[in-house]
């Protein structure tokens, strides 16, 4: 049965008017050249972390594999940049967790690896989920799931729709919306592999209705009887409000249909897959090149030039910032991802990873913490909560570390979008403590 | 470099805070304030005045003899004092006024913890206890547009006119809704108060659920029992009430559904209270009754999770 394509979004509940602040949109990327040092954290993805391949003094190709893992759920990662392994040592990552982190000495020359050639073709669904794994790649929108993961989809569940996520909701994020009018064809190409393999005849590009240009630039592309002979790619426009592209929120915008609790879109029938993610995986079916690359978006008050940027996976933010111009003001905050869900960094020598998107530096004004008063009830955070939730209670039982009314009402089907945090006339730090909360469940499953 | 913040996401905020709110309750009472000094002569902005410095004296007190933070800054007190003059009649005087203040703020709304704590609404709350202590002097109405107050013309209010069967001509819809009435300060012109609501939904401050769904259901209800809907909904502190008093943040549902249920409850007391009771007007008691239910309300009526299967089976398997 063949699906029908919908003409309008369907309704979603809740969301938070966030202002879009897209300044980069219209700047065309650039391409930062290759830094002397890259830093490779073992964990780029969700998962288990990887484990170095390479030792000290190894000589390695751009494209060659670093680290690797017997996981189910992890990817392998690449060298960005070609030269000598300088050591494997310890990073901090944003969540202030210590890894293990291969640290390579740039050559120059980034030579790539002789032994990199295009994967043959694909044809099952198993070669499909072999070459994702492969090519090292990860949710690029900002998750980092391992792409290999979600592309097999268990016998059991019947995918009818492949959903392409360019809603691009967060503030300042702008590398998807340069990817589509960059990339436009790459990601067709993309779409048709995977669509084909995993026999889904309905694929919906869902893109927020504040990027024209890109909706123009990709219906354009879908319309082309070339491109997508079968008629079968279509480009919705959502509408623009924080957050439709969360998966759940997403599924529910392009098919009306709920994505289950603690269940996966293919529950559904849906797969989702970020712009940036197909169109990389385009390319690596063309030259075997595994992600080493990522488009960034660096912006915020701080920050002299504004842009987006194609960033060897492992540069440091302070390399980054200084091809962007530097730093205006002296930077009080700095964002991986969006201002919404992103994570503040503790200082700017912590590399670029697979999933980042974004680097956002802001100066003193923006970075100031307003204090928390006392709740008034006004139920903005309720009326925000995408999922449903009465964010005001879970943050009360979070505080008073009652498990068995977090459990009751369903702290883990928060996502953390920040939309009550946001909405809070009081400034309460309502996802701060979601995430305590949450902590506090797991750690009681744990124990049974 | 420079220590830089860390702090857990979102790392942005809307701009709104709760002063900034009651900031806009004080704009959207500013036409029924006005209303109220046209009506009834500048003794109704001595006891406008004479309520709000109440509230903030008390309110600054309390919290330093509790040794508190300071709220005094979140206007929340000079909305409670405003409403509270609202519902009073111009004739009071200013120190029962003025007592009403401190009970709305050091009894009803301190005692229990300050801003979002109280289970009552404060105004309303001291309202019927000034009523319930000073009964012949709470409703000792003055005639509108006669501002000599050495022999001040005493009248009814529309719906005392009702009750006692009066054959005094009834006022028409137009004085009604200009006010033209006897009654409370700021509760007898409906217009300076519709004005005030569209300004609080228009800005976002309060959803309109809980005013349409008041007004409505005691429209409908009116109308069953043969009375005159829209005399009802023009009349006494309905209006008032509905936009004012049963969206207060604190005392009302913080969920749709329950939003719902609390406003349908309010709509059919307020009638019944008309109809039935023994006073010519119920509001007061209305909403302060659905107050003190909305915890039960919000225990019975809320929202279901994102993907959850309807409660009942899956939730009891647990």
């Amino acid at each position: 049965m063949k699906e029908l394509f919908p003409k309008h979004p369907y309704r979603t509940h809740g969301g938070a008017p966030v202002p879009h602040c897209k300044n980069t949109a219209h700047a065309e990327t650039r391409v930062m050249p290759p830094p002397a040092v890259v830093t490779l954290p073992m964990t780029q993805h969700i998962g288990a972390p990887c484990t170095p391949v390479v030792k000290k003094g190894d000589h390695v190709y751009v494209g060659t594999k670093v680290a690797d893992s017997t996981a189910y759920v992890s990817a392998p990662i690449h060298a960005s940049v070609s030269g000598t392994v300088k050591e494997i040592a310890k990073v901090m990552m944003p969540g202030g967790q210590m890894v293990d982190a291969v640290v390579i000495e740039s050559d120059g020359l980034m030579e790539r690896d002789p032994a990199i050639q295009p994967p043959a073709e694909i044809k099952t669904k198993q070669q499909l989920a072999q070459a994702a794994r492969d090519s090292g790649l990860v949710g690029l929108g900002g998750a980092g799931f391992p792409a290999h993961a979600k592309l097999n989809v268990p016998e059991d569940k019947n995918i009818d729709t492949l959903i392409v996520n360019v809603a691009e909701c967060e503030p300042y994020i702008t590398s998807d919306h340069r990817e589509a009018l960059e990339n436009g064809k790459n990601v067709l190409t993309g779409i048709y592999k995977i669509k084909e393999i995993l026999g889904v005849h309905r694929v919906l590009i869902a893109i927020e209705d504040n990027k024209p240009d890109a909706i123009e630039a990709l219906r354009k592309i879908a319309d082309d009887p070339q491109m997508d002979p079968n008629d079968e790619v279509r480009v919705l426009p959502l509408h623009a409000r924080y957050p439709q592209g969360a998966e759940k929120v997403l599924v529910q915008a392009c098919t009306g249909r709920k994505v289950p609790a603690g269940g996966l879109p293919a529950d559904v029938g849906c797969l989702v897959m970020n712009i940036a993610s197909v169109s990389f995986f385009a390319s690596y079916m063309k030259t075997g090149m595994p992600l080493t690359l990522k488009r960034v978006t660096v912006d915020g008050s701080a920050v002299t030039n504004p842009q987006n940027v194609i960033v060897p996976i492992g540069t440091k933010i302070a390399e980054l910032m200084e091809f962007c111009g530097g730093y205006k003001e002296e930077p009080k905050k700095i964002i991986m991802g969006g201002p919404m869900m992103g994570v503040a960094v503790t200082s700017d020598e912590l590399p670029i990873l697979k999933q980042n998107n974004g680097i956002l530096a802001f100066g003193e004004r923006e970075a100031h913490l307003m204090e928390p008063t006392d709740c008034i009830r006004c139920g903005r955070c309720v009326a925000a909560c995408p999922m449903h939730l009465v964010p005001t209670k879970l943050e009360k039982y979070a505080e008073r570390k009652d498990v068995a009314m977090l459990k009751q009402l369903d702290i883990m089907t928060c996502m953390e979008c920040g939309c009550c945090s946001y909405s809070c006339p009081a400034n309460r730090r309502i996802v701060q403590a979601i995430r305590l909360g949450k902590f506090y469940v797991k750690k009681e499953n744990a124990k049974k | 470099m420079n220590k830089l913040i860390v702090s857990s996401s979102p790392h942005f905020h809307a701009k709104d805070t709760t002063q900034t709110l009651m900031l806009d309750v004080i704009i959207a009472l500013t036409p029924a304030m006005i209303a109220s000094v046209i009506l009834f002569g500048f003794r109704a902005a001595v006891i406008i005045l004479t309520t709000v410095a109440a509230c903030i004296l008390s309110e600054y007190v309390s919290r330093r003899v509790m040794k508190r933070p300071q709220t005094v800054g979140d206007l929340s007190c000079v909305v409670t004092g405003v409403l509270l003059a609202m519902n009073l009649p111009v004739s009071i005087s200013p120190i029962i006024a003025a007592f009403g203040g401190v009970i709305a703020i050091v009894v009803v709304k301190q005692m229990f913890g300050g801003i979002g704590q109280n289970f009552v609404n404060p105004a309303l709350t001291a309202r019927i206890i000034l009523m319930n202590s000073f009964p012949a002097k709470m409703t000792a109405w003055t005639a509108p547009m006669n501002h000599s107050f050495a022999d001040a013309t005493t009248t009814a209010t529309p719906l005392g006119m009702l009750a006692e069967g009066s054959a005094d001509a009834m006022p028409s819809y137009l004085d009604m809704l200009l006010g033209n009435t006897g009654g409370c300060l700021g509760e007898t012109c409906a217009l300076a108060l519709l004005i005030g609501g569209i300004y609080l939904v228009a800005r976002r401050v309060i959803s309109p659920v809980i005013p349409v769904t008041y007004l409505a259901t005691a429209a409908v209800l009116s109308l069953l029992l043969g009375r005159d809907p829209l005399f009802d909904l023009l009349s006494g502190g309905l209006m008032i009430g509905a936009i004012f008093m049963a969206t207060d943040y604190t005392t009302s549902p913080i969920n749709f559904g329950a939003r719902i249920v609390y406003a349908i409850g309010c709509g059919v007391l307020t009638i019944l209270i008309r109809q039935f009771g023994s006073l010519p007007e119920g509001v007061s008691y209305s909403i302060v009754l659905m107050n003190i239910l909305v915890p039960l309300i919000e225990r019975a009526v809320k929202p279901r999770a994102f993907g959850k299967a309807k409660a009942g089976k899956a939730g009891a398997a647990k």
